[in-house]
């Protein structure tokens, strides 16, 4: 059985006929071509499907741009997953203290690296958009040079 | 070290896809979706060891929406196994099931829903057999044989070897001592699960793309298996999602994927669950190892005997490998003049173990530290002391015939020991609080290939055209670690541009020269020096066609900031694009090959099949803990790593392997388990499985050590290995500084700290491990003398230098 439904990702509305037992992460994969958000387990344990759902749809440019720096991306597949985490952690506390960070983190699980990179990150990123003006804060930072299709892809155009 | 300065070499640069990964925009092999493509599903056995008795695929055929099923009937009748000496597995099962997980029917359907209820219309009947579920169950039964090959009924390896005479250095001792462990098995657990799309074109040729570690392994092993030419498939080995190992063999869902293409004219994707991952393994082997050493009054070793008993599970694997490494490397880190290692292979009916970071090596080092440190203790020693004392000289040979390059492990002792306080800490926290140290060494890359051959290890292609841009062709896989960036550094380096100039296509066999793969912590060496020597003969064309036109030889130029120029005279030159119109111009099509091959030592005994490299790395590491002594948690509160890699191309790539490393090694030492019951996971998902989150992980200080070894690209030794090894006896000797509790088996849970402090209490040996040993008969020890202190022998030759 089949239900149609009407969904807003990523700012676009998008209509879905899709079966009534997938999952989110699935319509999201397989029926809207979005593969940016990976399947890790069946059942929810390892926070590799994360998604922002009814959040702010802020871009998370200074943390992706803090995870490229400091090299806290290794196989990178946990990674699309932790930067949300991240992402709504920052939006709901905006400094927070490294204990903070990894409770926020830690439904997401890492096998590559130690986390160490990836407590950084977010404390260089929360750091930047704290020292960056609302302007700024609002405005994706891709950088334009190292990755031509940067901006479009993180706000999911690509 | 070398005071020669670097443009790229040394610098911490994001990786060269690091936008790609944190932008989600990385295509790992689930993420492809190809038009027509179908999905399939593998029908995995429910018992641990059965006949087949009956398998009926038509009521599977019948339902609508599936294109095909498949057993091991409609596959060559051939076996396979990524070792040439153990061609035992099947990727359908025909006549016997061997584990609960064995593959015996696969489906092709419309989705992947449709796939799976096919495979519940599947009728399998089976004739269950004894399942042997430990190694005393498989010795004791050799009438209930798993597999009808091997050294033994249920043996899969026995091996014995030999180097001098250790009961005469017993003898010579102040102290002999004897200790047993254990070493649980535990599993890789990568985010991302296998998965594989096979496409079998109307030309009757077939492109597998798949999340592996060793597309060149598949490329070969899919010939044999589909019974096709090699020359007609082409393997592209898509970014890989977390690898540690578990993606080094060929698997049944790759095997079903391609065949079910050829049958169906589509695509075909089969993605594994995470619950079929766990049963796919490959991981850590369950050991247990006996362990007899002597030492003089200053802990000078005397000799060693080490033992080991591996449970192999059902299939063989890399575990002949996996069996000689448990024996291997005993000797790298300290003077060990006399040595003798036994070692056992036997099969069960579990998932097969195989390679996981560290490949055999982190069992005997968890044994040899503890035992180290206990010997300490009963000499009235401090624990660094007396390994700083005794470690092995740089360029000499030890035992059992491993060459020893340069060693940084001193330095790497001074420095953890200084960064950590040790000496104001070591005996003096208060109760439930501990310091532990461990050193270990590992392996820069496998001297030999899985099968013998006097072909490259590892090819790259370097081109450049009149565009000015440089592409490099290689046949490594990037798993995370970085190894497609390394190339572009060492390429950028040579050639004098930048990183982002170059484009890295690799691990494609149709265009990419053959790299073995990504094991063993082979290929920034191999790859990198194979790199180098193309990236160097460019160079030399370019130089070449420069200095004809700037009339003057080409040993005046230099190549540096995307320039090439006169060295004493910089402005003089034409820029890199410049350069390479005129190379072109000159030489035709500038496509330019390098290779290379581990050096030939000379000596007679190259050291057996396992264990020999072109260099080791070292390390050594300081593990403080928190010992609950009423729950009996361990929380590691912070740890020390010193790491000799040589040289650190990136640092901070280097820094996440060894970040890596060390929280592998907490999850093995503290948590993780690979555990059955009557042949079933216990805990196959990753909410049961066990492993260290972001909350668990401590803080982390890693030193790098450099040592400039001349067999490395740039003096680079390996860093994504070797760092887990310490990390797990550090934490054991350091529960012991906590609490006095000995936990000689992994993992060190909680209720293993409360036996051992229940046993204190009692005024018993507070020290809980395994208590016996299983009755086996090691076949008589090839005999070879040591070769301990002998300086490091000669390259006889260098293949592919020149």
């Amino acid at each position: 059985m089949k239900v149609q439904l009407t969904l807003t990702v990523n700012g676009e509305e998008r209509d879905v006929f899709a079966a009534v037992h997938k999952t989110l992460l699935e319509v999201l994969r397989e029926d809207l071509g979005l593969t940016g958000t990976k399947h890790g387990c069946e059942l929810g344990e390892c926070g590799t499907c994360t998604v922002l759902v009814d959040g702010e749809p802020v871009l998370s440019c200074p943390l992706q741009q803090a995870f490229a720096e400091l090299g806290a991306a290794q196989c990178g597949y946990c990674t699309p997953g932790m930067l949300l985490s991240a992402r709504s952690l920052l939006d709901g506390n905006p400094i927070p203290t490294r204990d903070e960070v990894r409770e926020a983190l830690a439904g997401n699980l890492c096998r590559c690296t130690g986390y160490t990179k990836i407590l950084d990150a977010v404390e260089l990123a929360a750091l930047r958009i704290q020292r960056a003006s609302p302007l700024e804060r609002s405005e994706p930072q891709a950088r334009a040079g190292d990755s031509p299709g940067a901006r479009a892809v993180v706000t999911g155009r690509a | 070290m070398s005071t020669k300065r670097f443009s790229v070499i040394g610098k911490g640069l994001p990786k060269i896809d690091s936008w790609s990964k944190v932008t989600g925009a990385t295509q790992y092999a689930d993420d492809f979706f190809l038009p027509r493509m179908a999905y399939g599903k593998l029908l995995r056995s429910p018992h641990p060891h059965a006949l087949i008795t009956r398998l009926d695929t038509s009521r599977a055929k019948a339902l609508p929406g599936v294109f095909a099923v498949i057993t091991g009937h409609d596959l060559p009748r051939v076996k396979f196994g990524i070792m040439p000496v153990s061609q035992d597995e099947e990727a359908l099962c025909v006549e016997k099931v061997r584990m609960v997980g064995d593959a015996v029917a696969a489906v092709a359907a419309v989705d992947e829903e449709t796939a799976e209820r096919a495979t519940l219309l599947i009728d399998v009947e089976y004739e269950l057999l004894p399942p042997l579920m430990s190694i005393e169950d498989s010795l004791a039964h050799p009438e209930a044989r798993i597999h009808e090959y091997g050294d033994g009924p249920n043996v899969h390896k026995a091996v014995s070897l030999q180097f001098g005479d250790v009961e005469e250095a017993f003898r010579q001792a102040d102290l002999v001592r004897e200790d047993v462990f254990f070493f649980e098995g535990n599993t890789h657990l990568p985010m991302e699960e296998h998965a594989a799309v096979a496409h079998f074109g109307p030309d009757g040729k077939l492109t597998l793309w798949s999340s592996t570690q060793t597309p060149h392994y598949v490329h070969r092993l899919l010939g044999k298996i589909l019974d096709l030419p090699q020359a007609h498939i082409r393997v592209i080995a898509t970014p890989v999602g977390g690898g540690f190992g578990g993606k080094l063999d060929a698997f049944a869902h790759e095997i079903a994927a391609c065949r079910l293409s050829q049958l169906t004219g589509r695509p075909v994707k089969i993605a594994l669950t995470r619950e079929e991952v766990f049963y796919t393994h490959r991981g850590r082997h369950p050991v247990l190892m006996w362990m007899k050493t002597g030492f003089k009054k200053d802990g000078a070793i005397t000799g060693m005997h080490f033992r080991s008993w591996l449970d192999g599970g059902a299939y063989g694997s890399y575990g002949v490998a996996s069996t000689f490494y448990t024996g291997a490397l005993q000797t790298v880190t300290y003077k060990i003049p006399v040595y003798k290692f036994e070692g056992v292979r036997v099969f069960t009916n579990k998932p097969p173990c195989g390679p996981k970071r560290g490949h055999g090596t982190p069992q005997p080092r968890f044994a040899v530290e503890c035992h180290l440190d206990k010997a300490a203790e009963q000499l009235g020693l401090d624990p660094v002391e007396m390994r700083r004392r005794h470690l092995t000289e740089p360029f000499t040979k030890t035992a059992n015939h491993l060459t020893v390059t340069t060693t940084g492990l001193a330095e790497c002792i001074d420095r953890v020991v200084e960064a950590s306080g040790w000496h104001e800490k070591r005996g003096k926290l208060p109760r439930g609080k501990g310091i532990g140290i461990a050193c270990s060494a590992y392996m820069t890359g496998a001297g030999l290939a899985i099968y013998w051959n006097d072909m490259p290890h590892s090819g790259v292609v370097v081109r450049a055209d009149r565009s000015g841009g440089v592409s490099v062709l290689c046949g490594a896989t990037d798993i995370g670690q970085g190894s497609d960036s390394i190339l572009a550094y060492v390429v950028a380096e040579v050639l004098g541009i930048e990183p982002k100039d170059i484009r890295v296509h690799p691990a494609d066999t149709d265009l990419t020269p053959v790299d073995l793969g990504s094991y063993s912590s082979r290929v920034t060496l191999m790859a990198g020096n194979a790199a180098i020597q193309a990236a160097e003969r460019l160079r030399a064309r370019i130089f070449e066609a420069v200095a004809k036109k700037l009339e003057i030889t080409p040993g005046d130029l230099e190549a540096r900031d995307r320039r090439v120029f006169v060295k004493d005279d910089a402005e003089r030159g034409v820029s890199f694009g410049e350069a390479v119109v005129l190379a072109e111009s000159m030489h035709g099509v500038l496509a330019i090959p390098g290779s290379y091959a581990p050096p030939k030592r000379a000596g007679k005994y190259k050291g057996g099949g396992v264990g020999p490299s072109p260099c080791y790395s070292f390390s050594a590491c300081v593990v403080e803990v928190d010992v609950d002594e009423e729950t009996g948690q361990v929380r590691p509160t912070e740890v020390w790593v010193a790491h000799d890699v040589g040289r650190a191309l990136n640092p901070i790539l280097v820094e996440g392997q060894v970040e890596g490393s060390i929280y592998m090694g907490l999850g093995e030492v503290l948590m993780e388990e690979q555990v059955f019951r009557k042949g079933v996971h216990k805990i196959p998902s990753m909410l049961e499985y066990k492993s260290p989150t972001a909350l668990e992980t401590p803080e982390i200080h890693t030193i790098l050590v450099e040592t400039d070894d001349p067999e490395g690209p740039f003096g680079a030794k390996e860093a994504g290995q070797g760092p887990l090894l310490p990390v797990i006896p550090a934490v054991a000797n350091a529960v012991y500084d906590a609490v006095g509790v000995r936990v000689d088996e992994t993992p060190i849970s909680p209720d293993k700290v409360v036996r051992g402090l229940e046993l204190k209490r009692q005024g018993k040996t507070a020290r809980v491990g395994p208590e016996k040993l299983p009755l086996f008969t090691f076949p008589a020890p090839r005999a070879i003398d040591s070769a301990f202190g002998l300086p490091a022998d000669a390259i006889a030759e260098r293949p592919f230098a020149s």
